[in-house]
């Protein structure tokens, strides 16, 4: 499978992914996100002091998984730069922001992925890296990071759609479920997700398919008890993640013919008390560039945040939490049943 | 699915309409099937799987849409789904052969 945009398909267009939502919801009569908001008595939604600072290295990865928002792959060359991760650097030293979450693609494929996470320690902040697993398979230049990720105290979190092949692998591709297994063996055995060892192996469920995601404690059982039985696999909490409605994942509703009913499913599930601790109000990302966004996913809409700082080279933190999130009918994935974070369940 | 159907799968979201013709036993049905699925004795998502299991004994089509998206969301698996129809199917194929013991005792009380 290639990335939207070597196929050159029209889902590249943040324009036409707004577009093809809009049509939809005049289409089935559903209220916007902004008259939800309103209908349930909040406001526009406006940011706490930002805690986590979500620095997304770039689009290469060594997996082309059908649900992915970033379209990211092995034929995306997009990589931050170290300039960039200087400017993030110098923001970090002089802020309270506590924890770094760095993604991607598959962050450890950016050449100064390992240099950024030392001097990330340097500055005594929490870092965690979004980690596919497989790419500590992928050669002789990965091989040694789990004992890198432990010398740096990195807490990993790291996608599992199922705890069995087929669903695994239907999402992110074949052979994906036996090598994720092999990584979590060889993390597991370092003392990632071990109690007591203080190095913490968090993992994510994406629903594979058009279905939102179980209740995150009872799925976390499942999963603990399916994973230790049949691999011998311990790992510390499970987050549970909503399919946003953008990009790989879009064109898989478009071409499922489940667009509308999982639009109709994300409107209907709206849960007010679910807004409060969406990832938004406490976290920036940092695109490959330098540029700000309120989130991940509006990232890969192209949402720069509203305001005069743009990008990190500009920080100005007074400037930023004063601003208004931009918002539009995909943050229905994160307002859905129990919410949705990428620290999974808001409520 | 065609107009002339007798199911439409759109007529599941409407199922809390019937409350239109007769609002005080709609309620007491939805404030009682609200209270069945909540956790108890038995967790929501044993309490799903029963569900799949007698949509299929039952042959609702609405009930079957309903709770395959309802177990799958809980996280069960393809073979879990289907372990649960097999239930339904070996009760209700037991149901029919046990009165086969009926049968046969007629068979012995008119036989000589």
């Amino acid at each position: 499978m290639k990335s939207l945009k070597s196929r050159g398909s029209e889902l590249v267009s943040p324009e036409r992914q707004f577009q093809i939502l809009k049509e939809v919801f005049i289409r089935k009569n559903l209220p916007s996100f902004s008259e939800k908001l309103i209908q349930s008595g909040l406001s526009a939604l406006t940011p706490a002091p930002t805690k986590i600072l979500q620095m997304n290295l770039g689009k290469l990865c060594n997996q082309t998984c059908k649900h992915c928002h970033v379209d990211a792959g092995p034929d995306r060359k997009e990589s931050m730069s170290r300039e960039t991760m200087l400017h993030c650097l110098s923001v970090l030293a002089a802020s309270p922001i506590s924890i770094v979450d760095i993604t991607g693609g598959a962050p450890e494929m950016n050449p100064d992925f390992r240099w950024l996470v030392v001097e990330l320690r340097k500055l005594d902040k929490k870092v965690m890296v979004r980690c596919n697993l497989t790419i500590l398979l992928a050669g002789d230049r990965y091989k040694d990071l789990p004992e890198f990720f432990a010398k740096n105290q990195l807490e990993i979190v790291s996608s599992l759609p199922y705890f069995e092949k087929r669903r695994t692998d239907s999402q992110r591709g074949e052979g994906v479920f036996d090598r994720s297994i092999e990584a979590l063996k060889r993390l597991n055995a370092i003392g990632y997700g071990i109690p007591d060892s203080g190095l913490t192996l968090n993992l994510v469920y994406n629903p594979a398919g058009a279905f939102l995601p179980a209740g995150q404690a009872a799925l976390e059982h499942e999963f603990k008890k399916s994973l230790l039985k049949e691999y011998g696999i311990r790992f510390n909490y499970l987050f549970t993640i909503t399919n946003m409605p953008i990009s790989r994942y879009l064109e898989y509703l478009q071409e499922s013919g489940n667009l509308e009913s999982y639009l109709e499913k994300l409107v209907n599930f709206y849960n007010p008390s679910a807004v409060l601790g969406v990832m938004c109000k406490n976290t920036l990302s940092i695109g490959y560039d330098g540029s700000i966004y309120d989130c991940d996913f509006n990232q890969m809409l192209e949402m720069n945040v509203e305001g005069g700082v743009q990008n990190i080279r500009d920080y100005d933190a007074d400037v930023l939490e004063a601003r208004k999130i931009r918002i539009n009918e995909h943050c229905y994935g994160c307002t859905a049943g129990a919410g949705s974070s990428c620290g999974g369940v808001t409520t | 699915m065609s107009k002339e159907s007798y199911y439409v799968p759109d007529d599941l979201k409407k199922f809390g309409n019937i409350g239109e013709f007769q609002p005080n036993l709609a309620k007491k049905f939805f404030d009682y099937y609200g209270e069945v699925f909540t956790e108890g004795a038995l967790t929501a998502r044993e309490k799903s799987l029963i569900a799949l299991g007698v949509s299929h004994a039952i042959q609702c089509p609405y009930c079957i849409d309903a709770y395959t998206t309802d177990t799958l969301e809980k996280g069960v698996t393809e073979a879990g789904l289907m372990e649960a129809v097999h239930v339904a199917a070996a009760i209700r194929g037991g149901a029919s052969l046990v009165h086969s013991v009926q049968l046969m005792n007629k068979v012995k009380e008119l036989g000589m």
